[in-house]
This record gives structure tokens, C-alpha cells and sequence, in this order.
């Protein structure tokens, strides 16, 4: 027993590993879903894009990258669908100069396959990235042309419809913006939305989530942080809208089953941690 | 330099915010003449519809007003109107905004907005050169468009300011806290005493740099992910300008891998001047610094690399992370490095006080040039800073205060809630 | 003059940069982002200085034989493949192989019959997200050895942490018996939200204060010349 304990004690760090990699296959392969119960700030941000009429104008703007990408494409997935079912004309670009590889991928992935009436320069465009972060944000306040001349397939902005209806951030309905980092969703309140008076709402991973907490209410209607939040989102979309609500079209929600073991298993290593640590303790105040 | 730089930088912030006081009358004087307003005018009305179309009188935007953009370089005329009543309204899809060089000119269109907007920014005019403005209503009924054009307002000239009187008061904050700094420098400077906290953190350098030097291994410096002009970076390569002059003395090894080719070569120049001034050029090579990659997760894991290959005894991360922090400080863990951190991205502070032996949390690292130094000049920036902090508790505890009594619908109260949020802070 | 010239530099420009945050009208208005533009042209042409340490350092080890030179020589078989490929733009048309794809050089890098387009997608992408992905592991370390109740602040983290760990999965609803699970209520996820909500986002606001006054502070010790270690200029005494 005591060299049980001994070992419970000095476990070592692989062995966390070990347990944490388990935790996290076993639940993909085996497909292991628990249900979604959305938090009041998922459904105040799917409200308001519910409520948005038909031939809404959003801005949504990929400022992120590979890296972040298993946590916040879910998130762009279905804010690109929730925008294409309520027929909304959509402005895409990025602040992250591999967030517009994010881009195409959604693209692909959401208009390309789900939805073939939507015309390009007509429902949707995009106009990829530009350096600068808030640089380019302060220039398409007012004109997007300024920074944009052409678009990714170098044809004119002003060859489009779109933005013959808007040529600035000013005009838009709402900036919807998902992001890893800086340039960011910081940056888009302070010299975007705020400035232009275009409500913004935000996806970040939920490590920055905490930092952009305090811009909700007043500059923010509202925020998704992390794939938690991303999985409430499709929930909320899969309940309105059937076609979505198949969970292996979700890729967060498919997730977070790995993800609640995960924390499961983090616990169990914490109170084994506290357990040898109070076991010693008393031992030591016993001999001593 | 000290005095002479005080003087012209005290002269140069102050005198925006003494032109502050001059200019509102200008600014409204010119902004009374520059404001034109329209009566509300007699609809004219335009059916585009050649079959039978619906009954529907449109109505115009109303009292359309047109006036340069205040606070800005110039470039941008504003236009301003009131909704149609709702009963219009319902109907209403858009405004458009029509610009002409004279009121008898063609005009075209400069913008479109939406129906629930009421304002407009004109940001394609020519300074010093006058325009004429109109708003054209445009509703849908039954497939049917109909427009209605407000009269013509004008002549509206667009110019700069040369003051933001949005951010005056910010402006006097800044003022009020760096003409602090620069008071605590002086007196310090002079020789009064001054009482500085303790922070571990930063006394435990010299001891880790110790550590190192009798155990034979290295030291890491990784002065975070950012480029030269992120202050972060900046604050860590003056740490490490002190502390390379520390390990010179020791005569230890140190290691600095870098993200960014211009961070590298401000590291070199740095390390080379420490070694010099510790009196060991000869100690000092080119392979302290290395330059890594831009990438970030290339470049932690370059630094993993490094440090187990190395093995440091002591590991220093200043600067700015971000998701790479855990990762780092954890290897450092592993190999049995003492390890030190500091970043002002709180995001990043909760993984390095998890992980790391000491953390310098936000502040701390620009106070690190400050305490490892000791000089006066120094102190008293952290003194001044102190009052920039009494300053924000004050105006937080009066806001708060202020709020909470506003609730009761108490006036004054309301009033220096509004005083505060719309004009002290609207423009930070 | 070695001195003079870099600190007068940084006295002008900071103390122009302040002023023009204040004064919209040109040529002040645009100043900040002028010169964000000038020093990511600047960067732009230091990484040539970078990239050229790069190949040194490791050209280096693998000529001295050091331990771990084989690394360094696939770093920089990596450094020259990615380099060519992406410059020449090699590609592939009608199962030919081009350079400058699609033939006039006008193609965009991110089309996937570049081959540049492939490296990213089948070697960057996956390599940054296994990176990312180690985070997991190393948050479960870190969790083990760092979630001690030692004292009352350890044992409050604890607490939260444990707080948030559930209330961000179907765990915190499923355990949280006082409240029906169909039923909106105080439950864990409510209470992860609250400790999101407000205790964090005070202490947050709190920590963004103070690094606000300590930039302010660094930032006018830089331009007035107080601390110019960065400079590698020695210090005044």
C-alpha cells in the first residue's frame, strides 16, 4: 500500500499525459455526446442575428489561425449558416494574414456546398486580408475602398452590388468578429464598431474570453468564448433549423464530449493531488 | 537633458489642452455658421412605377441639417436628419445621400444608408470647397419604389480641427500622471526617501542567476513573442540589458532566442553594451542572441528544443505571450529550472503563476527596470505611477458611488455618472 | 553623437506621436498609423538580418558537428524547400509541373494546385495545431501540481477552478440536482458564469489598470531618455 502511495505521490508527469490523451480519443472515436444546455449569452447573441431582417449587410472578419482553429472554426461554421439561412448579404474579410485561408475554408464549407443560389458579388464576397490591424480597421470605417481596391479574385469593388449598397463599415448591419488574439475583437470595438456605431458581436478563444467580458453590454452585444460556447451556438441553430441539428454536422458540439471528460479526468488529478498533499501533511504534524 | 526634455515635453502635451479653452467658441462659431437647416419641405415626390401603383405618399427625411465633421483632419461633412413618422416609415428602405458643388448642380450620390439610421459621414470632400446636400427617402410598397427628396441644404465647407476636444480630458489625465512621474523623479532625484514593496519576483534574479553560475548551466531570456513596438518587448530588453550585465559579472552563459529579426538585433546591441560595461567584452559572442522564427508556435517550439538540449538552470520569460506561455513554462519545469515570468497580457498571468516559481504580474514587469537598478530616476516613476493609481480608485469609487445612488433617480448624481462616461471616458 | 543622435530621435518622434493623438488635422491625424506602416517596412527588411542569423547558427552546427546537428540541417533543408517552392511559385497544371503557376506568374498563392498552398495545408497546419493541442496536456499538468489547498487564496482558487471546470461541460447541469435539468437556474454553469462574470472581471479590469499606468510610466521614461539600456547606449550616472 505504501508503495502505491509512493507512487500516487511522485506520479509522474507522462502519466497525466497518458490519462488526458485517453480522455480526450476514447470520447472522439466512440462519438460520446452529452447535451447542450445554452447559457443566456449564446441565445442573446442568437436572438439578435434571429431577429435581423432578410438582406441584413454583416461583416465577418477572420482574425485567426491554424492554431486556434479546432477551437473557433465551430464558432464560424455556424455563424456563416445562421447568416446565409436568413439570406443576409455577407462581407468577408480578415485582420490574420492565414485567416483568410480560414476564410475560403468556411466559404467552402458553408456556401459553396449548402448554399448554390448564393451569388458571389451579389449575396457575398470577399476581400480577404490586408496588414495593418488597426490600421485597416480606421481606413474602412469610412471606405473600403481606400485599403481594398480588388477583391481575392482581383476583380473591383465597385464592380459588386454589394458595394454599390455599402462602401463602409458605417453601412453595415453588424461585424461579427472571430478571433485568437491581436488584431482582434479589442480592436474592432475600439476602432470599429464604436467608432462607425455598427453593433459587433464576438467569438475568441476562452482563454481571452475573460478579457473581453468587461466590453459586454455597452460595446458588445455579445460573446462566444470558446468551443463551449461555440456548441451552445449550434444547439440553438440545429433546434431552429433541422437541417443543422444532425450533431456530426457540428463539429463543437461533437467535441465537447472529449472536452468534458478531459475536465473530468483534470479534476480526478487534482483531488488525488490535494489528497496526498493533506496525507502528508498530517502525517508531518504527527511527527512533528 | 532631463530638465531641458521635461520642459519641451510638459510645453508640448500641454498646449492642445490650453488651446482647449480657446477654441470651443471658434469651433461653435464656425460650427453655427456651418450648420444650415431645412424647414420641412413640401414633398417632391417620385414614382418610379409605370403601372398603376399603390396609394403612398412618401415624406422626406426632416429637418436635414449638413455641417462640417467636428474633431477630425478634415475631409468629411456630416449630414443629419429625422426619420419620417412611422406611419411612413414601415415603408422605409433606405436614405441616400446626394452631394453637389452648387445648389442649381447635378447631384449624385455619395452614400447610402440604412432606414434606421439618421446620420450620414461624408468622407470624400475636398477642404476649403463648398457642397450642397440633399436626403432622399426611399421606401418599397407592394414592389413599388418611391422617393422622397428633402430641399437642398448648404453651403457646407468641410476643414480640421486642430484640436480633438473629445479627448481633452483625456488629455488632462495624461498630463496630471506624467507631470506626476516627472515630479517624483525630480524629488527623488534631489534625495528624499521613498518606501518600495517588496517583490519576490524581481529579488530572486540575482539568487537564480547565482544558481545558475555554480551548477555550470546556462541562462534562458526569452523577451516574449512580440516585435519592437510592443512596450512589453521593449521593458524586457532593458531587463535583460541589466541582468546580462549581472551574468557578465558572474561570468555565466547566457541564452536569448528571439521571434522577431529586429528584436534580435536590439538584444545583440543590449547584451554587447552589459558585457562592456561589466568590464567583460571578451566574454561576450554573437550566439548569445539568436533569432528563431516569426511563428509562434515555431518558436516555442524552438525554445523547447533549446532548453532540453541545454538543460538552464534558469529560465526568465519577459515579455509578451500568449497561448504559447503554458507550454513554455512547463518544459522549464520539467527539466528543474527555476523559472520567472512576467507579461502584462492577463490573459497569460494565471499559466505563469500556475507554473512558474515567481510571477511578475502586469505593472511589475515595468517596474522590473526600476528595482533592478535602484536609481532614483527610476523609483520615482513607480512613485508617479502610484498616483495615476489613487487617481483611478478615486474617480472608480466616485463613479460607483455615483451610479449607485443614480438609481434612486437622484440628479446630481445622474449628472456626474453622464459627466463621466460621456465626456471623460467617450473618447479613451 | 552615438548617444545624441538615437535618444534625440526618440525624444522627437514620442513627443510628436503624444501631440498628433490630439490634433486631427493633417499631417498629424494619420501620424500613428504612418508610422506603424514605416516600422512594418522597416521589420519587413530586418528579417533579411534574421533569416541570415537563421542560416549562420545552423549552418554553424552542422559544419562543427555539434550534438543535434541533424535538426539543423532539416531545418534548413525546410528553410530552402519552403523558399524556393513559394518564390517560384511551383505548381501543377494538366499533371504538368510549372513555375510561376499557372504559367504567367498572376496565380494566387493560396490555391491549392500551388505547391506552397500544400506545404502549409499538410505540414504548417498540422504542425501549429499539435502545438496548440500540447496545451491540453500541459493545463493537466500544471492543474496536478499547482491546485494545492495550501492556504484560504489556494483553497478559493480551488474551489473556482473546480467551479469552472464543470460548469463548462454537461457535468456542471447533470450534478447540479436543485435545479430541474430542462429548467433555467442557479446551477453550476449560472455560477461558472458569475465567477466569469464578475469576480474575474473585476480582478481583470483591476490588472488592465495597472499595466495602463506602468506603459504610461516605461513609456515616458523611453522618451525622455531615462532608460536607454534598449539603446545599448550606457546609462546616465
Amino acid at each position: 500500500m505504501g508503495k502505491i502511495y509512493d507512487k500516487i505521490r511522485n506520479l509522474d508527469r507522462r502519466v497525466v499525459f497518458l490519462f488526458i490523451a485517453l480522455a480526450v480519443i476514447i470520447p472522439l472515436l466512440y462519438a460520446v455526446r452529452f447535451p447542450e444546455f445554452p447559457t443566456p449569452m449564446a441565445k442573446g447573441v442568437f436572438d439578435h442575428i434571429e431577429r435581423m431582417p432578410e438582406g441584413s449587410r454583416v461583416l465577418i472578419s477572420f482574425d485567426y489561425d491554424p492554431a486556434s482553429e479546432p477551437e473557433l472554426e465551430p464558432m464560424a461554421i455556424a455563424w456563416m449558416r445562421h447568416c446565409s439561412i436568413k439570406k443576409f448579404k455577407i462581407y468577408i474579410m480578415a485582420l490574420w494574414p492565414l485567416g483568410q485561408n480560414m476564410a475560403q475554408g468556411a466559404i467552402k464549407r458553408v456556401i459553396l456546398k449548402d448554399f448554390p443560389n448564393y451569388k458571389y458579388g451579389i449575396d457575398y464576397v470577399n476581400i480577404g486580408y490586408k496588414s495593418g490591424g488597426q490600421g485597416v480597421i480606421n481606413v474602412i470605417l469610412t471606405d473600403f475602398e481606400k485599403l481594398y481596391p480588388v477583391d481575392v479574385t482581383n476583380r473591383p469593388l465597385k464592380s459588386f452590388p454589394l458595394f454599390k449598397e455599402a462602401n463602409s463599415l458605417k453601412s453595415m448591419d453588424l461585424i461579427i468578429n472571430i478571433s485568437a488574439g491581436t488584431p482582434g475583437l479589442k480592436e474592432w470595438i475600439q476602432f470599429g464598431s464604436d467608432p462607425a456605431g455598427t453593433p459587433i458581436i464576438g467569438g475568441s478563444t476562452a482563454v481571452q474570453a475573460p478579457q473581453l467580458y468587461p466590453y459586454h453590454p455597452k460595446q458588445i452585444l455579445g460573446l462566444l468564448g470558446g468551443l463551449k460556447a461555440a456548441a451552445e451556438y449550434e444547439k440553438l441553430l440545429g433546434d431552429k433549423y433541422p437541417q443543422y441539428s444532425d450533431v456530426k454536422l457540428n463539429k463543437g458540439r461533437m467535441r465537447m464530449g472529449a472536452q468534458a471528460i478531459a475536465h473530468i479526468v483534470i479534476m480526478a488529478f487534482i483531488i488525488i493531488g490535494n489528497l496526498t498533499f493533506f496525507i502528508d501533511r498530517a502525517r508531518g504534524a504527527k511527527k512533528g | 537633458m532631463t530638465k531641458k526634455s521635461l520642459i519641451v515635453f510638459i510645453l508640448a502635451v500641454a498646449t492642445p489642452v490650453l488651446l482647449m479653452a480657446e477654441t470651443p467658441d471658434l469651433a461653435s462659431g464656425a460650427q453655427q455658421s456651418e450648420v444650415v437647416q431645412t424647414q420641412q419641405a413640401a414633398p417632391s415626390q417620385t414614382s418610379l412605377a409605370e403601372q398603376q401603383a399603390p396609394a403612398f405618399t412618401p415624406v422626406p427625411a426632416g429637418n436635414v441639417k449638413a455641417y462640417d465633421t467636428p474633431d477630425d483632419g478634415g475631409g468629411s461633412a456630416s449630414v443629419e436628419w429625422t426619420s419620417p413618422p412611422k406611419d411612413a416609415a414601415k415603408h422605409l428602405v433606405s436614405f441616400e445621400i446626394l452631394r453637389a458643388d452648387s445648389p442649381t448642380a447635378e447631384y449624385s450620390q455619395v452614400g447610402i444608408v440604412s432606414s434606421s439610421d439618421t446620420s450620414y459621414a461624408d468622407s470624400s470632400t475636398q477642404d476649403k470647397k463648398d457642397y450642397w446636400y440633399k436626403v432622399v427617402a426611399v421606401y418599397s410598397v407592394d414592389s413599388t419604389s418611391f422617393k422622397a427628396e428633402s430641399e437642398a441644404v448648404g453651403p457646407v465647407r468641410s476643414k480640421g480641427q486642430w484640436f480633438d476636444k473629445k479627448k481633452g480630458y483625456f488629455g488632462v489625465l495624461i498630463l496630471l500622471i506624467s507631470v506626476a512621474i516627472i515630479y517624483y523623479i525630480e524629488i527623488i532625484k534631489a534625495g528624499k526617501k521613498t518606501f518600495i514593496r517588496r517583490i519576490a519576483g524581481l529579488e530572486a534574479i540575482d539568487e537564480a542567476i547565482g544558481r545558475a553560475t555554480e551548477m555550470g548551466k546556462p541562462i534562458i531570456f526569452v523577451p516574449g513573442i512580440m516585435d519592437m513596438n510592443d512596450v512589453q518587448t521593449v521593458a524586457a530588453i532593458i531587463v535583460l540589458g541589466r541582468i546580462a550585465k549581472t551574468i557578465a559579472e558572474y561570468d555565466a552563459k547566457l541564452l536569448v532566442p528571439t521571434s522577431h529579426s529586429l528584436v534580435m538585433t536590439t538584444a545583440k546591441e543590449t547584451v554587447r553594451e552589459a558585457y562592456t560595461t561589466a568590464g567583460r567584452p571578451d566574454a561576450y559572442s554573437d550566439d548569445i542572441v539568436t533569432y528563431l522564427t516569426d511563428e509562434q508556435f515555431g518558436y516555442v517550439a524552438g525554445i523547447n528544443g533549446i532548453m532540453v538540449r541545454e538543460k538552464p538552470a534558469t529560465c526568465l520569460y519577459l515579455g509578451s505571450f500568449y497561448a504559447e506561455s503554458l507550454i513554455l513554462a512547463e518544459v522549464g519545469n520539467s527539466i528543474g529550472a527555476i523559472q520567472i515570468a512576467g507579461t502584462a497580457q492577463p490573459a497569460q498571468l494565471p499559466f505563469f503563476i500556475a507554473a512558474c516559481d515567481y510571477t511578475l504580474i502586469g505593472e511589475e514587469l515595468f517596474a522590473a527596470s526600476a528595482y533592478l537598478s535602484m536609481e532614483p530616476r527610476q523609483l520615482g516613476s513607480l512613485k508617479g505611477q502610484d498616483v495615476g493609481k489613487a487617481i483611478a480608485m478615486l474617480v472608480i469609487m466616485l463613479g460607483t458611488l455615483a451610479a449607485t445612488i443614480a438609481v434612486f433617480g437622484v440628479g446630481w448624481a445622474q449628472k456626474i455618472v453622464d459627466f463621466l462616461t460621456e465626456k471623460v471616458f467617450a473618447a479613451i | 553623437m552615438k548617444r545624441t543622435i538615437p535618444l534625440a530621435i526618440t525624444f522627437i518622434v514620442g513627443v510628436v506621436l503624444i501631440v498628433s493623438k490630439f490634433i486631427p488635422h493633417m499631417p498629424f491625424g494619420t501620424l500613428g498609423e504612418d508610422f506603424s506602416v514605416y516600422f512594418d517596412i522597416i521589420a519587413t527588411f530586418a528579417f533579411i538580418l534574421g533569416g541570415g542569423n537563421l542560416l549562420k547558427v545552423h549552418a554553424d552546427t552542422i559544419y562543427r558537428q555539434r550534438s543535434g546537428w541533424g535538426y539543423s540541417a532539416i531545418c534548413l533543408i525546410g528553410f530552402f524547400i519552403t523558399m524556393v517552392i513559394g518564390l517560384l511559385k511551383f505548381g501543377a497544371v494538366n499533371g504538368r509541373i510549372v513555375v510561376g503557376w499557372p504559367g504567367d506568374w498572376k496565380g494566387d498563392i493560396a490555391d491549392p494546385a500551388i505547391w506552397f498552398s500544400s506545404i502549409y495545408e499538410y505540414v504548417f497546419k498540422p504542425l501549429a495545431a499539435t502545438m496548440f493541442a500540447l496545451l491540453a496536456f500541459y493545463v493537466a499538468s500544471a492543474s496536478y501540481r499547482a491546485f494545492r489547498a495550501k492556504n484560504v487564496e489556494a483553497t478559493v482558487l480551488l474551489v473556482a477552478s473546480f467551479i469552472i471546470l464543470l460548469g463548462r461541460t454537461f457535468i456542471g447541469k447533470a450534478v447540479s440536482f436543485w435545479v430541474p435539468i430542462n429548467r433555467p437556474g442557479p446551477d453550476i454553469p449560472r455560477l461558472a458564469e458569475w465567477v466569469m462574470d464578475y469576480p474575474t472581471r473585476a480582478g481583470q479590469r483591476a490588472i488592465m489598470i495597472g499595466i495602463a499606468l506602468g506603459i504610461v510610466a516605461t513609456s515616458l521614461k523611453i522618451i525622455l531618455g531615462i532608460d536607454r539600456t534598449y539603446l545599448g547606449v550606457e546609462e546616465e550616472k
